[in-house]
């Protein structure tokens, strides 16, 4: 018998990983109602999420949205002052932390100083019970998978933090948990290793089909890892959606700007549920705002149009050539800046300084009210432009 | 301008040089002090141990020692009571700072206060303290069970009371060694990582803080069995008759005996160090990750705490 944590067939097999054409052993996971305040500071209000069993769910939000304590809620470090947890229907809220059933890979390293990479994932094993040989068996494979068979005899801090983490996702699998916990497990390493590390994780999480529920802040990890994204803004769900509708058909405003880059254009509601913007007028996403009036409107970089016109009203501040594409910044004429994602072959024209003329493509646009207030963590994206 | 900046560097190389060759010789003068200002005291006691006037060199003082009567039951008392309180201490101490370290921060300070307190509270007031307590109790409990509990605490074979009173005495020297070394690790990611594992609260103790800390109970312990093995007041004033009252209590007729157990101490002290050094920076235990025995033994603590000192004197610490 393989001491891995394969994946065994489980009675309801997951819609993603349906989708995706692969077995599932994981739990299905949902946060009722919860709600945790720490003093006057509310981390958790009313949350109501569920991850399907196979899936990789990334909470997404600025600092202090309550993702990660919606994870230590989920693995018993922190106990919901209302609401509950439920793990394939049972309500887990009582439950210790030692008896969830839910491997965690923590942000900062947390291998067992004292103990070699094959002790750190023999660990749970150990705590459980199961025979010195069985256990080692089961280290020797899980480090195999994870990619450092050779490294069973090194000590933390003989290991890079990339391979710690490795080490670490070997050790939260050791004891074949029902949901698998990563609390930005990334954060802490450079940028290539950092890539290389999410692929790995999703190539696991899709092999073992396991309940994965993914914390992080950086949101190009989250599109490009997760089955869905939950995006959180002070304690509540935004919305969770799957990464290209998140993008596409943001719900709300907060959504629109936190995911990605996006301008806010002033514009005016034409009272037939469009709205006037940069000499188009372009329908209305979602509920749209009684009467005729201003209002800004959202849109993505992608979604605007650049000619070089001599006569155009807006000007060319820079252009940041991305490959494929060319970042175009111009000023518009009332001292709002916009940013134009074009095809790098159609920019050529425009160098700084050059008059343009700017025409938003016709699609369903956000509208939100004048001068609200700018999402946490939207100036970070890259999303807010001056208004 | 140009031949100032090309001759500077080259001027200012064996200036360096000279400055980096100072501070050695200061090095060497200051160890060369502090080892006379040590080692003086301890060569003059050895050599009245086996130099008697009139009859030249003899090992009397050491020959007769282990056949010296009441020589095998003292230090016998006081290595007992030396693991007793380090048990006690460190099942105390350990808890309470784990706790902590994962509890509200304010409550650290409340208790590194009362763990310090034993350093500002003179041990003859805490002996007079416990003196009283003792003579008063059996007045006033003498229909009770407490009554049989203050007799079995004073029984003179092993004095549980001791035990008490030197767990209070070793509590500042206890919580800083520990402290120094909990400093050195992440608890809290620690003691989580391992209750994701399945860990139970005792089983993180035993299986993770613990072995983390090896080092500093290493240091705990030792700096505790110095203090025991060398603690007078207490005991003394109580009508104990541990290690330290004996080797002053022979003094009296057997100086140079005296003197000469109090060399051994020294050593057999110094070879404990050894041994719980060793203990502390064990093979399996990466040296990078734990800090040495030796850092924590030499906590500012250890410079307080005495050793197994030649000839204890009454009424010091």
């Amino acid at each position: 018998m393989s001491a891995l944590p394969t994946a065994a067939p489980r009675p309801e097999p997951a819609e993603a990983g349906a989708r995706e054409g692969r077995a599932t052993t994981g739990a299905r996971v949902e946060f009722r109602s919860l709600r945790r305040a720490f003093g006057p500071t509310v981390a958790l209000d009313g949350l109501d999420l569920t991850a399907e069993p196979g899936e990789l769910l990334a909470l997404l939000g600025p600092s202090g949205c309550g993702k990660t304590t919606a994870l230590r809620v989920l693995a018993g470090f922190e106990q919901p002052d209302s609401g509950e947890v439920l793990v394939d229907g049972e309500d887990i809220t009582p439950v210790p932390a030692n008896r969830r059933d839910a491997g965690m890979v923590f942000q900062s390293y947390s291998l067992f100083p004292h103990l070699n990479a094959r002790d750190n994932v023999a660990f749970g094993p150990r705590m459980k019970g199961v025979a010195t040989a069985e256990r080692h068996a089961t280290a020797g494979e899980l480090l195999e998978l994870v990619g450092l068979p050779a490294h069973g005899d090194r000590y933390p801090h003989q290991m890079s933090g990339g391979q710690q983490q490795r080490v670490a996702l070997a050790r939260a699998l050791a004891l074949r948990p029902r949901v698998l916990l990563l609390d930005e497990p990334l954060s802490a390493l450079d940028a290539k290793v950092r890539l290389t590390l999410r692929e790995e994780i999703r190539r696991l999480q899709l092999a073992l089909g396991i309940t994965t529920i993914f914390v992080t802040h950086d949101q190009e990890e989250a599109l490009s890892m997760a089955d869905r994204v939950a995006v959180l803004n002070a304690g509540r769900l935004e919305q969770c959606a799957p990464p290209a509708e998140l993008y596409e058909r943001p719900a709300t405003p907060f959504v629109a700007e936190f995911v990605g880059t996006m301008n806010r254009v002033p514009g005016q509601l034409t009272g037939d549920g469009s709205v006037a913007v940069a000499g188009a007028t372009l329908p209305v996403d979602g509920d749209v705002p009684a009467g005729r009036g201003p209002v800004d409107v959202l849109i993505r970089p992608e979604s605007i149009g650049v000619t070089a016109d001599a006569d155009g009203t807006a000007t060319v501040v820079s252009a940041a050539f991305l490959g494929s594409v060319t970042r175009i910044l111009l000023d518009l004429p009332d001292g709002v800046a916009v940013k134009a994602d074009l095809p790098s072959r159609d920019a050529t024209e425009l160098a700084p300084g050059v008059r343009a003329r700017v025409v938003p493509v016709r699609r369903p646009v956000l509208v939100v009210p004048v001068r609200e207030t700018t999402a946490p963590g939207a100036a970070a994206s890259g999303g807010q432009v001056k208004a | 301008m140009a031949a100032l900046t090309t001759t500077l560097p080259e001027a200012s190389a064996p200036a360096k040089a000279a400055r980096r060759s100072r501070p050695r010789y200061w090095r060497g003068a200051v160890l060369a002090i502090a080892g006379l200002y040590f080692v003086t005291p301890l060569l003059s006691s050895f050599v009245f141990t086996v130099h008697v006037p009139n009859q030249g060199l003899t090992f009397e003082a050491y020959s007769g020692i282990l056949s010296a009567d009441g020589f095998t039951e003292s230090l016998f008392l006081s290595l007992s009571l030396a693991a007793a309180t380090i048990a006690l201490a460190l099942l105390l101490v350990v808890p309470a700072l784990v706790a902590v370290r994962l509890g509200p921060p304010r409550l650290r300070a409340v208790v590194e206060i009362v763990c310090m307190l034993p350093l500002v509270v003179p041990p003859i007031a805490l002996v007079t303290g416990i003196a009283t307590v003792l003579r008063w109790g059996p007045d006033h409990f003498s229909r009770t069970p407490l009554y049989q509990t203050f007799l079995a605490v004073q029984n003179e074979s092993f004095p549980v009371v001791l035990v008490l009173a030197y767990t209070v005495l070793a509590l500042p020297f206890v919580h800083r060694s520990l402290d120094a070394g909990l400093r050195a690790v992440d608890v809290p990611t620690l003691v989580e990582a391992a209750r994701n594992c399945g860990a139970s609260r005792l089983q993180v103790i035993v299986s993770v803080i613990l072995p983390n800390l090896r080092s500093s109970l290493a240091g705990a312990s030792f700096l505790t069995l110095a203090l025991v093995l060398g603690e007078y007041t207490v005991a003394s004033l109580l009508g104990f008759r541990p290690f330290a009252v004996w080797i002053v209590t022979v003094s009296g007729a057997e100086a140079r005996m005296s003197v000469a157990v109090s060399l051994l101490s020294l050593l057999i002290t110094w070879a404990l160090l050894l041994v719980l050094s060793r203990a502390g920076t064990g093979s399996s235990a990466p040296a990078a990750a734990i800090p040495a025995a030796g850092a924590t033994a030499s906590a500012p603590a250890a410079t307080t705490v005495p050793a197994a000192a030649p000839t204890p004197v009454p009424g010091k610490e």
